[in-house]
Formats: structure tokens, sequence, C-alpha cells
């Protein structure tokens, strides 16, 4: 009987074991010679609804647009850690021609292992370090928020937007700064509390971090975090918020203003043809609305002169004859960042580390 | 303007999933056995609630079958730590990855779904009642449970016989065994109790606290209310306060941040984790609080002799 038991056992732990590897490593590592393997590591589950749904989406574009002449695979769940190194290792042993790595965190891990790999080619996303084989890519998200913020201030009674922050790195402040740019441009005395909760990814604090931002007087909602939890909040309460990096019109029909939609699939098929081509260089890709890697979901739940000027204003960013950080910019303690006619220049922008007047958060 | 029912609203939603998983694994311990695998048995939960709830429409459905992923996830380390005497360390960590893992295989589907939430329940008149009107009667029904468990746990363990069966288990299975107990069946029945409550905090979380599947969504709830056990020195009444100081001293540090008040989010982001480590110092200062409720059993395997 003993014995039985210890066998059953052995069974159910290996069983147990199977499933959490099979979930760790559900990629496909079938591969055939003459395909280029393109492979793709994710901070998040493709299921996530936010950066990583929207990274996956590109992938699926790459596929179904080259699908005859690529090999796609992807590995989820990555911890930017000495793990992100051992798996980025292990895509290009296993034969990836070109490898996208999709957070921040991963930046150190890519230069690392470009080093070991010079034939094979590495594309990583929002950050700023590069190398022979290794580009940089980014979105200009900012553009987008610019254009919420107009509408926040159009649709806000309180003439307070609460704006959830992840961490306070230049990226999610210069997305800040920019809402409330947009929104003052509407409403000169427009309000912004901040709400950081130190996480890209906690439904439940995200939800909570909402809540109170709703209870101190905000009556537009929006995040630089990743979950559906905020704008299923903002429905609940009867407020308005903003979708993040995917469409999110499902989880608060009533609520949702519009999403900012993270558009890759355009340059990874880009990318992916140019390594095809022999033609890959080096480089550091900033792209947004124009380049199409920043798209604005339906304008939905506002009347229509709101709509109209939210159409127009994405209109004007997409062919540069609007840009957000526009003269003149006051930071928060009333000095002048921007001189008026002029346009804040890229490395200030990249390295972003002030708010400007009117945030009621300090850095 | 400040609304406090409002403040104390999110508290309580912050708190209460800490408290149902934490009120299961008291009981769990108190029986000796250590049952790392709360995590594990919290997102199964979460994720059958969920899909069951979008199956059938019924949220409650929904919180029948997490009390029962729960039971079920809680079942299998039952039998692998008390009948096959396995290590309660390991087993309770591989329990917690495989409810990760299936969970993740299970939901795949369910992602980015909206789902069905579990309704407040709102009684006419009472809950319309300034500042305390829907703080005491107008709550979700999990909330409730969760304070009707902390009592009944509190009361059956001080006042009643099983408690009592339950805590001579827990401080020594051997005199227990010789007295005529089942040790193992009395460590089965808490092992699947606490299973239960893991489920419900489960459910609270994708059915209440943000109505939707997402992998990985406890985030560590499971071992913060693992911690708060030991926090509350086994006691329920202790473990309620500490969940809700928990709950209160996170909710207030991101409404310090809506307010301006300028300490860095960081810092105010780890005082939770700062209160109950001065807790637990303030606790163990003195040594006979912190020994006089320590099931002495705990964590040790145990083999009747035939």
């Amino acid at each position: 009987m003993r014995k039985f038991f210890g066998v059953a056992a052995v069974v159910l732990i290996a069983l147990a074991l199977t499933v959490v590897l099979y979930n760790i490593y559900n990629e496909d590592v079938s591969t055939t010679d003459d395909k280029l393997k393109v492979g793709f590591i994710y901070i998040g589950p493709p299921g996530d609804h936010g950066w990583t749904y929207q990274h996956d989406q590109g992938r699926k574009a790459l596929e179904e647009s080259l699908g005859s002449k690529v090999d796609t695979v992807f590995v989820e769940n990555v911890p930017e850690s000495q793990d992100a190194e051992r798996t980025i290792t292990r895509l290009a042993r296993e034969g990836a021609g070109l490898i996208f790595t999709t957070s921040f965190g991963y930046m150190e891990p890519t230069i690392k292992v470009a080093e070991k790999f010079p034939e094979v080619k590495f594309e990583h996303a929002t950050g700023y370090m590069q190398a022979d084989n290794v580009s940089t890519y980014s979105a200009r998200f900012y553009e987008g928020r610019y254009v919420i913020g107009q509408i926040a201030a159009k649709m806000s009674k309180t003439g307070t937007a609460g704006y959830i922050g992840s961490f306070p790195i230049p990226e999610v402040v210069r997305g800040i700064n920019s809402f409330l740019l947009g929104a003052q441009s509407v409403n000169p005395d427009f309000k912004l509390k901040v709400v950081w909760v130190n996480s890209w990814f906690d439904p439940g604090k995200e939800a909570d971090a909402a809540k109170v931002l709703i209870s101190q007087g905000a009556d537009v909602i929006t995040q630089h975090t990743d979950s559906t939890g905020p704008v299923q909040v903002a429905e609940e309460q009867g407020v308005f918020a903003f979708g993040q990096a995917s469409d999110m019109s499902a989880f608060a029909p009533k609520a949702l203003l519009t999403s900012i939609v993270n558009n890759w699939g355009d340059y990874y098929i880009d990318r992916t043809q140019a390594v095809m081509d022999g033609t890959w260089e080096s480089g550091d890709t900033f792209g947004g609305m124009s380049a199409n890697m920043v798209n604005m979901a339906d304008f939905i739940n506002m009347p229509a002169d709101v709509k109209a000027m939210a159409e127009k204003t994405t209109a004007a960013i997409t062919s540069g004859d609007l840009h957000p950080f526009s003269g003149p910019i006051y930071k928060q303690d009333g000095s002048l960042a921007v001189d008026a006619g002029e346009v804040l220049d890229i490395g200030t922008m990249l390295g972003m580390n002030w708010y400007v007047k009117g945030v009621d958060d300090q850095l | 303007m400040i609304d406090y029912e409002a403040i104390m609203l999110t508290i309580i939603t912050a708190s209460t999933p800490l408290l149902l998983a934490a009120i299961g694994e008291l009981v769990v311990e108190r029986s000796g056995v250590l049952n790392l695998g709360l995590e594990g048995m919290m997102v199964m939960g979460a994720v059958a609630g969920f899909a069951m709830a979008q199956v059938t429409g019924s949220a409650w459905l929904g919180v029948l079958m997490a009390m029962f992923a729960g039971v079920a996830m809680s079942l299998l380390f039952a039998f692998l730590t008390q009948t096959l005497v396995t290590n309660q360390v390991a087993t309770g960590l591989s329990i917690t990855l495989l409810g990760l893992g299936l969970s993740g295989l299970i939901g795949s589907g369910f992602v980015g779904v909206p789902g069905v939430k579990l309704e407040s329940v709102s009684i006419p008149v009472l809950s319309d009642l300034s500042y305390v009107g829907t703080l005491v009667f107008g709550q979700d029904p999990l909330v409730y449970i969760s304070i009707i468990l902390v009592i009944g746990v509190s009361y059956t363990l001080k006042r009643t016989r099983t408690g009592l069966i339950i805590r001579a288990v827990g401080q020594n299975h051997n005199s227990a065994h010789a007295l005529g107990y089942s040790v193992i069946k009395v460590r089965y029945a808490c092992i699947a109790f606490g299973g239960m409550t893991s489920g419900l905090a489960g459910a609270y979380l994708s059915l209440v606290y943000t109505p939707q599947w997402i992998e990985n969504m406890t985030a560590g709830r499971g071992w913060i209310a693992l911690a708060l056990v030991v926090f509350s020195t086994w006691l329920p009444g202790r473990l309620a306060a500490g969940a809700y100081l928990f709950g209160g001293v996170w909710i207030l540090g991101l409404y310090a941040q809506g307010m301006g008040v300028p300490i860095p989010s960081q810092l105010l982001s780890s005082l939770p984790y700062v209160a109950t480590i001065i807790a637990l110092i303030l606790i163990s200062t003195n040594r006979r609080l912190s020994v006089i409720n320590t099931p002495a059993s705990l964590g040790q395997g145990f083999v009747p002799d035939r």
C-alpha cells in the first residue's frame, strides 16, 4: 500500500511539474532551416489586455504578413533578472535570428547576450543602450496622452483628474506632463492628482488607487499601469476613464472615453524584413502617431464637439502641426522650461524628471 | 472635503481577501500543519470562481466553485503531507507553484473577458444612513462572511470541544493520538477548511475586488496572509485587527499621495510592511505572548504507531 502511494505521489508531482513547466515554456521550439526565427520576450502574459497583449498583437501581425518566411516564438512572464539573460541566451542558441525584448528591465541582459551572439540581431523596447547588433525602439505614447488630457478637461466637472502611475521614471513622468499640458490647453486651471502604485501590474492595487483618487474629487481617471482594474472602478463609480496600451472599452462600456493603443505590428514587420534583406542596421526608433505606432481607439461616451476636438488634435499631432511639448512650458516651481515658440528637445524629453506647473505631487 | 466612508470602504475591500485567506490558515496552523500553498489555493479559487460565474452568469455559483477548487487543492496537500507524510514546507511551496501554473492554463480562455460582479447587499433605509450606512449595511456579502468566520473560528477554538481537540492535535499530536483522537482526520478537516477560505479569498479577488481574470492576480497576497497569521500569534481577533491595519496603512499611503503629502511614494508603499515588522517586534519582545499560542507541533509530520 505504501509503495502504491509512493508511486502515486511521484506521478502527481511529475504531473504538477509538467503543467508548471508547460506554462512557463509554452513556446513552439520547432523550426525549419530556411525560415527566419524571430523571438519575443514578454514581461507579462499575452492575455494582460495591455502592454504585452499589444506586443503579441504585433507578433501576430508579423506572422500574418511574413508567415511563410518567418517562425515566431515567444516566452511570457520573464522576470527582469538573471532569468531574462538565460531566456534570451536560450532563444539565441536555438537559432533565432532576430530577438525583440519588450520591457525596459531587459536592457542590460539584452546587451550582455548580444555580445556573445554577434550574428543575432536584437531589438530592445524603451531602453537607451545600443550596440552594433542591438537597436532600441519606443513609441511616443505622450502624443496620445495630450489628446486624452484635452478630453479629460472637457468632460470633468470637478476640474480634477486622477493619474495612476507605475514608477516615477522619465517615460511615465513625460506622460503625466503631456496629459496635463493637453488638459491645460482647454482649462488652464485644471488639476491633476497622482498616485504611484510602484508596480506595472497589480489589478487590486491599481483599483485601490482609482478609488482613493475618486474619493478625493477626481472624476476622470487615467493610468500608466497595465491592468484593467482602474477602468472597472471608474465604471462602477460613474466617473470617466481612459484605456492604456490597448482598447479597454469592453471593461467599461459607459466610463471609457477612448484608449491609447500601442501598435507594434508595422515596426516588427519592417525590422524583420530588413533582417531578411540584409539591410538591418542598429538604430533608435521613437515613433508616434505619424509612424502609426500610437493610435487612438474610438472616441466614445462624449458629446460631438469634444469628439471633434479630439479628432482634430489627433490629426494635428499626426501631421506634425502640433507638438505636445511646445512652449511656453513652466515647471512646477514656476521657472520657464521651454520658451514660447520652441519645442522641447528630445534629450530633455527622454530624461524628463520634473513636473509641469499644476501637478499636485512631488517627484 | 474628505469622504471618510469611501476611505473606510476601500480599506475593507483591500483587507478582506487577506482576512479570508488568513483565518483558514490560522485553523490549519492551530492543528499543527503549516500550509505554504495559500497563494496557489487562492489563485485556483480566483480562476475557478471567475470561470464558473462567466459560464453560468451567476456570481454565487462562482463563489461555490471557488470554494470547491480551494478545497480540492488543499486535499491534494493533505494527501501528500498527512497520508504520505511528505515535508510540509516543500509540499506547500509546490502547491503554490502548481496553482499558479494550472490556473494560468485553465484561465487562458478567460483572459480579457469582463467578469460578473458579486452584487453588494443593500438593506433599504439602513444603508442610506450617512457616514455608517454603506459601511455597516451595504457591503458585499463576502465581507460579512469573513467577519462571521472570524467570530465563528474564535468561538470554536476557545469555547467548544472541537476547538479543544484541534488545539490538542496542534500542541502535541502524540498525546492527542494516545487519547484516542484521530490526528490525521482532524488535520485533514482543518486543511480542507483552510482550502475553502483560501478559495473564498480568491473569489473575492476575481468576483468583487476586480471582476476579471488575470494570471497571477493574487500578486503575493497569499504570502501576506501567511505573515498575518504569525503576526496575530494565532488569535482570530488579532488576525482581524492585523488584516485591517495592513489594509488601512496601505490605503492611507495611497491617500496621502493623492493629497500631495511630500513623502516619497516608495516609502509609503513599504509602510504596511514596516508596520507589520514593528508589530512583530513588539510581540516578540513579550516572550510569554509569543510562545503561549504557538502550536508546538507546527510543521511536524505525524505517523501513528500501529
